[in-house]
């Protein structure tokens, strides 16, 4: 039987090239906020370009938030975050100074660091350092550079969950895991074929 | 120091892949999914696509080419022509661009930067800005690509666009531009130095120390146009970017 995985539609991010990319690799993927659709997705991903704010408010306002609980949180779906959708796991965020999902013991902070030739956002090719061996690192080199585009960052307070770090100023989580939870703050669809294969590997790995 | 973006900028007109001098004289380069095609292989960092009729024709770069893009670039890309309202830039971050270019239309509707910014983040817009110096040497905004000049303060212009919530300020010069005879240090050195967020230079790049004067200069990404489709002095039509360990060596100096 086709795996389906479901993409999170919700009204922010540029969530059609991660859909065209994933059938090149033969899958089956669909965009959706149905709740009927997504509790029977074998997997999530969470996309996401925008203002944490408003992207709470669009899960909201479609009813997403209590399906999403359930779907990740009680079904156990494995589910990726991208960008944003990796910080809207986060407890809070100091964009828009709103909770989020808090699937993650971790919060959404602005860049602030005293050096001033390090422009805001966060804008380019950064290398990853793994802090911590993952099947999903598989063919991923150690210091591997991924694209990244944001002014926020996510700060884990469990250690155990940061699965790698880069460094913008001062250390943040690039990379974190908590079960079947994993949050990537770049961009894998638009990472070359590294970046791909981190979304493959998560997919590969988890269906 | 660290890792400065070198984005190949491709103009577009009814959806050819077209290259000028002085925002004038365009000539046809090819089929602009082919190039992406390439530029996929050559790993990179980002592409720009600017529909340069769109402001002229009132209308807005096409959404299922905005697809197409989407379908075959493995690096970010941002589109921009004629985008005048946050429904459209929706449209084209759905269709999957990252980024939304305006030009034209923050300088009509300079609400529309922050309509946006609020949606979608700061790092998705981009306000791209066309100067030409007039017969004094004072540097001069134009839009319309280049078609008509604004009568205002370039540096007031650059901060407004950076208060409103842009992300990056794409700083083209048309007197530079097509020329391949290096940058506008000078206008870069003058734009960074007043902003926070990055300046992508843009306009006269010719040779990759070109880039790392732009980068001295403050700019925090090269763009560059004619560099990356001709080659050679005869100017023979050829998708090129530098190797990757050419780049590095330039940013270790």
């Amino acid at each position: 039987m086709n795996k389906n995985i479901v993409i999170i539609d919700y009204g922010l991010g540029n969530i059609e090239s991660i859909k065209y990319k994933l059938e090149l690799f033969g899958y089956y993927v669909s965009l959706s906020n149905s709740a009927e659709i997504i509790l029977k997705a074998d997997l999530l991903i969470l996309p996401g370009v925008g203002h944490f704010a408003k992207g709470m408010e669009n899960l909201k306002n479609s009813g997403l938030i209590e399906t999403l609980n359930t779907a990740v949180l009680e079904l156990k779906k494995p589910i990726i975050g991208i960008c944003l959708g990796m910080q809207l796991m986060t407890s809070f965020s100091e964009e828009g100074n709103v909770h989020g999902l808090n699937w993650v013991e971790a919060i959404t902070q602005k860049f602030n660091f005293s050096d001033n030739t390090l422009k805001i956002p966060n804008v380019g090719w950064r290398s990853i350092n793994i802090m911590k061996e993952s099947e999903y690192f598989e063919n991923i080199m150690d210091t591997q550079e991924f694209y990244f585009t944001h002014s926020y960052y996510i700060n884990c307070y469990n250690k155990e969950d940061i699965l790698a770090q880069t460094i913008y100023g001062h250390p943040f989580t690039s990379v974190f895991q908590k079960n079947n939870i994993l949050g990537v703050q770049f961009h894998p669809e638009k990472s070359h074929k590294s970046g791909f294969r981190v979304l493959l590997n998560f997919v590969e790995k988890n269906l | 120091m660290i890792k400065k973006r070198i984005i190949p900028v491709l103009l577009l007109k009814n959806m050819g892949l077209y290259k000028g001098i002085h925002f004038k004289n365009y000539v046809y380069i090819g089929d602009p999914i082919n190039a992406v095609k390439i530029f996929n292989d050559m790993d990179v960092d980002e592409l720009v696509f600017l529909d340069i009729e769109c402001s002229q024709k009132k209308g807005t770069i096409d959404l299922n080419f905005v697809k197409n893009l989407a379908e075959e670039c493995f690096m970010p890309f941002s589109v921009g022509g004629g985008i005048d309202s946050l429904d459209k830039a929706s449209q084209i971050f759905k269709a999957g661009a990252e980024k939304v270019i305006l030009n034209t239309k923050a300088v009509e509707n300079p609400d529309l930067i922050s309509q946006i910014s609020k949606n979608y983040g700061s790092q998705s817009v981009v306000v791209s800005i066309d100067v030409k110096k007039n017969w004094l040497g004072k540097y001069c905004l134009y839009v319309y690509s280049g078609g008509k000049q604004v009568n205002c303060n370039l540096i007031e212009w650059v901060r407004k666009a950076e208060q409103l919530g842009a992300g990056e300020i794409l700083l083209n010069s048309i007197d530079q531009d097509g020329t391949m005879k290096g940058y506008d240090i000078n206008l870069i050195n003058w734009v960074a130095k007043e902003v926070k967020i990055p300046v992508i230079a843009c306009g006269g790049a010719g040779h990759v120390r070109d880039f790392k004067s732009a980068i001295d200069a403050g700019a925090d990404a090269c763009a560059a146009g004619s560099m990356f489709v001709f080659h050679g002095p005869r100017k023979g039509i050829l998708i090129n970017y530098p190797e990757k360990s050419e780049l590095n060596n330039l940013f270790k100096q």
